[in-house]
């Protein structure tokens, strides 16, 4: 097996799906043995999430706590995220094209993919189980609010919601609104409020007093 | 054997504190595989550290051409070979059916088995 590594961008252009190399093999094992009745797919799932938070560096936390601090950097953010990115020495195959969506007073920002390819795991870390699922996609699009409530986020009354659709052209980083009484606190400290539900939408980040 | 006994007894896992670490999502879903056909008694852990840690050495000798996931993954297919649960005949023929669904699948959709069989 061969992996170009441009070669995750140029399926890009296509309009379907691809899977390859290990992701296909997983997925080729792992359907067989369920179906046989060997692997129970929840309890699968249920080892997979006491880990979830701990694929690679949460990379994505450090760029948020930049941007809180950095207004230069903020800006650079806005302009061309993948390259602000890329400054903190973050690249990665699933990670190059990026765009930022800010959350303000006024507006919260989700994100939806149903496929694994297009989340930007090198930024934010490995997805939760439940987002490739299909009713989390569809019911993330119709009642967001709905599903924000589930995960235990209610909004002040006049937020919008906007909600986003990951592609393989084009992956999303929620930056979360900087929690109060955090003036003066370093990028480190900082990055330890931000949790990958917030760089995702389905999670703000943490209060102040949350951490130590 | 829990997922941390499994770490403890295969001390070369590469983790934080008492947690694994993964590169890619694949391979915390190759971890979780092994650690669940374990639970289902498929095999005990101490044959999986064995062979794991075999394979890794062979794999250091060889000059190390594959990452550590990709050698646990190594040795999940053989177990599944060997233990009968799934042929390489048998992951072939599901591997060419997964890429025909991606094929036929629109980006952005959830890529799903179309079952000879099943309404809808």
């Amino acid at each position: 097996m061969s992996h170009d590594p441009a070669g995750d961008d140029q399926h890009g252009h296509h309009d379907h799906s691809h899977l390859e190399g290990m992701e296909l093999k997983v997925r080729t094992l792992e359907s067989l043995l369920v179906e046989k009745g060997y692997v129970d797919p929840g309890a699968l799932d249920e080892i997979v999430e006491t880990y979830e938070t701990r694929v690679g560096p949460r990379n994505g936390a450090r760029v948020v706590a930049r941007a809180w601090r950095d207004p230069a950097y903020l800006e650079r953010l806005r302009q061309d995220a993948t390259s602000a990115i890329a400054e903190l020495g973050f690249t990665g195959r699933q990670g190059e094209h990026m765009r930022v969506v800010e959350n303000t007073p006024e507006i919260h920002n989700m994100v939806v993919c149903t496929l694994c390819s297009c989340y930007p795991w090198s930024v934010l870390g490995l997805p939760p189980v439940w987002y490739k699922s299909a009713p989390y996609r569809s019911r993330a699009v119709s009642e967001p609010e709905a599903v924000l409530a589930e995960f235990g986020v209610t909004l002040p009354e006049g937020k919008t919601i906007r909600v986003w659709d990951s592609t393989a052209e084009m992956r999303y980083l929620v930056l979360p609104e900087r929690p109060a009484g955090t003036e003066g606190w370093s990028e480190e400290r900082l990055a330890d409020l931000v949790t990958r539900d917030s760089m995702i939408g389905t999670g703000l980040a943490r209060a102040a007093g949350e951490v130590s | 054997m829990t997922a941390i006994e499994a770490l403890r007894a295969v001390p070369s896992i590469p983790r934080r504190d008492d947690a694994p670490i993964f590169a890619e999502p694949w391979e915390a879903r190759a971890f979780a595989l092994a650690v669940h056909l374990n639970e289902r008694g498929l095999f005990s852990w101490a044959e999986w550290a064995g062979r794991f840690g075999a394979n890794l050495r062979a794999n250091t000798e060889a000059g190390e051409c594959l990452t550590y996931y990709e050698v646990w993954w190594q040795t999940l297919e053989e177990f599944g070979e060997e233990k009968s649960l799934a042929s390489s005949t048998e992951r072939a023929r599901r591997a060419a059916e997964w890429r025909e669904a991606a094929a036929r699948t629109p980006h952005g959709q959830p890529i799903e088995l179309r079952r000879s069989g099943s309404a809808g």
